[in-house]
């Protein structure tokens, strides 16, 4: 007989995100209501929440940059990428993202997955480049239409790296699969694993660029 | 050698400069809530080895209780207008990126010159965090560059990081947050029970059908757990070895690597991801939390298709 009570913990998370609760506080009901169902004393669902929330601190770590980012910020960062993307004059938002989703998928494959990221490259030169060269093509943008390019620069920064990061051979979730297997006796080398990473990649780079590229139409059409 | 430990530090020491940043910050009327938030976070960096797993337990659920008591605001007062950072732009150029460029270059090239060359048994780095050690380096390097080059006010890093901190407010712990509750579901078991769920309906006979609840339990669980690695040793142990590798004879390359890429399609369809689906949203500062999810699932599942097509076709039919 399966115990099925763990599992409502899954369903306070749901629940609580759907009717908009603080998600931390969300979290930490689940945890602490999951932990008492599996059978855990407080005390111990409290000291599993703690370690797990310190061994995960490099989590956190990268809003080190934020200082650096603020700074230049300051100092007129963004509008200078704006100023930049105007000088180009083939530039549009679509054949922009195109290009830094390759660049990021590129340098993931290379294992370089921390080198961009939301606070390192998407708030302060892709999102404002972004919205340059949609601005540029198609004049000022109804707020919708501005929050709808900012959004697909963050999710093109998320495609290039998820669908970049395991064609590199030593990376965590390549490792993760052949330790995950090796535990049932398949043993597998990460190249054997990662090579089969690159259909994915090229299957990823060219439905979100098809969509870059539609979103570019539909900008041109909606004037 | 330079290990995590001293990033710790480091770090531990950018949180206490928020937490000094937001309580200098009068423009913020709950202040007090961000600085305590930002202070609790540069404790658990500094000290969190030494608190002990209950103690540790304490500093999250004071943080859960000041963000879920609302007490954290933010504030756009403190920095320079639109107006300024126009004039700015035009003086300084296409020279700002340079700073901005040191960060990722210097990780980038340092990790490359490490791996490749005798550095890497110098022991200077510790091997395992070298790529976050080098961009705490790049940090350290861009900052000084700023001062030097822009030559702003003394406080300004303090005043701009923990304004960009104010404005991520609890979301920026979030991440954390889940990797931990992670360990809480496998510490009770919700694994085990989801993978005894996942092959209590397998279906007989249909390679196609059991490739396609293998590919579907990798997206959901990894929706609810919020990343793909919790789920993969699941569905591996539920599906994945017994049925299309043992079973049906597929290619366990394939169905390892490709089952995991199903995996992180789920991941770009939930908010359980905060460090990439809701993170980006309040750094963009979008009126829509969940901008990003809508604009990642029409990439999200086409591509999901394409994965199963590839785990049937190159699993079993190559």
């Amino acid at each position: 007989m399966i115990d099925y009570w763990p599992l409502l913990g899954i369903a306070l998370v749901v629940v609580g995100f759907a009717l908009r609760f603080n998600p931390l506080l969300v979290v930490a009901t689940a945890a602490i209501v999951t932990g008492l169902l599996g059978g855990m004393p407080f005390m111990k669902v409290l000291a599993a929440l703690g370690h797990g929330f310190n061994q995960n601190r490099n989590v956190t770590l990268i809003y080190i940059v934020l200082p650096v980012i603020g700074l230049l910020e300051r100092h007129g960062l963004q509008q200078q990428a704006k100023r930049l993307i105007l000088t180009m004059k083939r530039a549009t938002v679509g054949r922009l993202l195109i290009v830094y989703l390759g660049f990021r998928q590129v340098l993931a494959a290379l294992g370089l997955t921390t080198v961009a990221g939301p606070a390192q490259t998407v708030r302060p030169l892709v999102a404002p480049m972004a919205l340059a060269a949609a601005e540029k093509e198609h004049g000022a943008l109804d707020d919708e239409t501005a929050e709808h390019v900012q959004a697909m620069s963050a999710a093109t920064d998320n495609v290039g790296l998820f669908f970049g990061e395991d064609i590199f051979l030593a990376v965590s979730s390549i490792l993760l699969i052949q330790g995950a297997l090796a535990g049932f006796g398949i043993e597998l080398t990460p190249f054997e694993l990662s090579v089969w990473a690159i259909p994915s990649a090229i299957c990823a780079f060219v439905i979100h660029g098809a969509r870059l590229i539609l979103m570019d139409r539909k900008l041109g059409r909606g004037r | 050698m330079i290990d995590a430990q001293w990033l710790h530090i480091f770090a531990g020491a950018t949180f206490a400069g928020f937490a000094f940043g937001s309580a200098r910050n009068r423009a913020n009327s709950k202040r007090w809530g961000n600085m305590a938030f930002w202070a609790l976070l540069a404790v658990s960096f500094w000290f969190g080895d030494l608190l002990g797993d209950v103690g540790n337990g304490v500093l999250v659920l004071a943080l859960v209780a000041l963000a879920g008591m609302h007490f954290l605001g933010r504030s756009s007062g403190g920095s320079t207008s639109d107006e300024e950072r126009e004039r700015f732009s035009e003086r300084f150029g296409n020279k700002l990126f340079l700073p901005a460029l040191i960060i990722p270059v210097t990780a980038f090239a340092g990790t490359l010159l490490f791996l490749y060359t005798p550095l890497k048994d110098s022991g200077l780095i510790d091997a395992k965090s070298v790529t976050l050690v080098l961009l705490g380096i790049g940090v350290i390097i861009a900052l000084l560059v700023c001062y030097l080059w822009l030559r702003p006010a003394a406080l300004a890093a303090v005043d701009e990081g923990s304004r960009l901190a104010d404005s991520i407010g609890w979301a920026l712990v979030l991440p954390q947050m889940l990797a931990s509750l992670g360990a809480v579901f496998a510490a009770a078991g919700v694994g085990t029970t989801i993978g005894a769920l996942a092959s209590s309906i397998i279906p007989e006979g249909s390679i196609f059908l059991a490739v396609l609840l293998y590919a579907l339990g990798m997206v959901v669980f990894t929706m609810i757990m919020g990343n793909a690695f919790a789920a993969f040793p699941v569905m591996a142990a539920a599906i994945g070895v017994p049925i299309l590798v043992h079973q049906d004879g597929g290619n366990a390359a394939v169905i390892g690597a490709v089952g995991m890429l199903s995996g992180f399609c789920g991941t770009l369809m939930t908010p359980m991801a905060a460090n990439f689906n809701i993170v980006p949203a309040a750094l963009l500062e979008l009126k829509d939390q969940y901008a990003v999810i809508k604009a990642q699932v029409p990439t999200a599942i086409p591509l999901l298709i394409a994965n199963i097509l590839i785990l049937y076709v190159a699993g079993f039919r190559l």
